[in-house]
């Protein structure tokens, strides 16, 4: 009889498919929440990697080398790309790219709160390279996992791209390291000022984490952030002592039985802050964002004139 | 054949979190058409779980004569590749 039937809900449904590590693909029905919840995240990680251009970008044209130039341009416009991908992936979701980029402007939308620091010497294009995009690949690389297909795939996509960026940031430590005194303490004091505010890009300790519990059920996050975290921390140290900087973390310490590093307590009262629109560069950055969207304006209208004349004009024959 | 039937572009998802691959091209009449045509001959043995369909006309393409001009492999560009790179003893998580 039919009402024996026990009845399955979309909701059911939708949960066993991401129980059986299926992908969700666009069209098929999803929580509104899991939605609204990738929207977020994808977003945010979109408006990152193009924020993200700033703070390396400044440096181009002071790079100290025509070679280094180059890269730093080839990384930059990687990073362009890279936002590309992410828009196209959450506008899948229904939404889409001017609401993506009013919610940036409006502060709706958050950004990786790392590029709210100032880039103040060469060194920091070393540390960044190094320490941001290795985070960043370390929390990408679990999340080509993720439950949402065209996410996955794009994650997929930008890990590729992304190896050189991180190796070119410590060839910049490096090469540094292997400098006159004034060099190795610019490195240094760019690995200071760059290593917490790195820790804290994996997001609060998973117990006080707003969305993980959540999005690890909808398998939207596939790693905890103090998973990452200490991924991160294990290769950062090495990567540091191996070319002769030091961590600036007094309570550091291989823990044999562990066997990771235990590490000191973060401030996350500073992470409150920059989150919360106070950090260095906040402001900077969001106005900078928002007025070269508003002197780029005529190239859109124009784009916009040129087919809308093309449009009207019968086809040449070739 | 009518006058209007117009060739379609197949492309098959084999399974969740791959992309549509394109597998060949068939003759429809509309794209609704071209669907459950495209079901019926490419398919038949469970070879995927959607299926898109796009007009052939509606492609534009790059031709791979082009290639030097349209699109630089940027040979001359070794830095962005992870390879150029190395790194001191021991270290192997870059």
């Amino acid at each position: 009889m039919r009402d024996s039937i026990p009845l399955v809900s979309n909701e059911q449904k939708f949960q066993s498919r991401i129980d059986a590590e299926q992908k969700v693909e666009p069209k098929d029905w999803m929580p509104e929440k899991y939605r609204q919840n990738l929207i977020r995240q994808i977003s945010q990680h979109a408006h990152s990697e193009v924020i993200g251009e700033q703070p390396e970008g400044k440096w181009i044209t002071r790079a100290p080398t025509l070679e280094r130039k180059a890269i730093l341009m080839a990384k930059v416009q990687d990073e362009a790309g890279h936002g590309l991908y992410l828009y196209a992936s959450a506008e899948t979701l229904g939404v889409t790219r001017d609401e993506l980029i009013d919610r940036l402007h409006t502060g709706a939308s958050k950004y990786a709160s790392i590029f709210n620091y100032p880039s103040l010497t060469w060194a920091d294009i070393g540390a960044i390279g190094w320490l941001v995009d290795s985070a960043a690949i370390v929390n990408q690389v679990s999340l080509q996992n993720t439950s949402y297909g065209p996410y996955a795939r794009a994650m997929v996509k930008i890990c590729k791209e992304e190896s050189f960026h991180q190796r070119q940031g410590y060839n910049i430590m490096m090469t540094l390291m292997q400098g006159a005194e004034l060099q190795r303490e610019m490195a240094q004091d760019a690995l200071n000022r760059w290593w917490w505010p790195s820790l804290m890009m994996f997001g609060p300790h998973d117990a006080e984490s707003a969305h993980s519990a959540q999005s690890m059920k909808w398998k939207i996050k596939r790693r905890s952030n103090d998973e990452l975290r200490q991924q991160f921390v294990d290769q950062a140290v090495q990567q540091a002592h191996a070319i002769g900087l030091a961590v600036p973390d007094p309570d550091l310490v291989w823990n044999e039985q562990r066997e990771h590093y235990d590490f000191g307590a973060i401030d996350w009262e500073e992470f409150q802050r920059v989150v919360s629109g106070n950090g260095p560069c906040n402001r900077q950055r969001l106005a900078h964002h928002v007025s070269a969207h508003k002197e780029g304006a005529w190239v859109r209208e124009a784009m916009a004139a040129y087919e809308a004349k093309r449009r009207t004009v019968p086809a040449e024959v070739a | 054949m009518s006058d209007q039937i117009q060739l379609y572009e197949v492309f098959i998802r084999s399974s969740r979190g791959l992309d549509h691959k394109h597998v060949g091209s068939l003759h429809a009449d509309d794209a609704q058409q071209a669907l459950e045509y495209a079901r019926d001959v490419y398919t038949r043995r469970g070879e995927g779980i959607s299926i898109w369909v796009v007009a052939s006309k509606d492609i534009t393409a790059s031709q791979e004569s082009d290639c030097d001009s349209f699109y630089d492999p940027l040979d001359d560009k070794p830095y962005r590749h992870a390879a150029m790179y190395e790194l001191p003893e021991g270290i192997d998580s870059l």
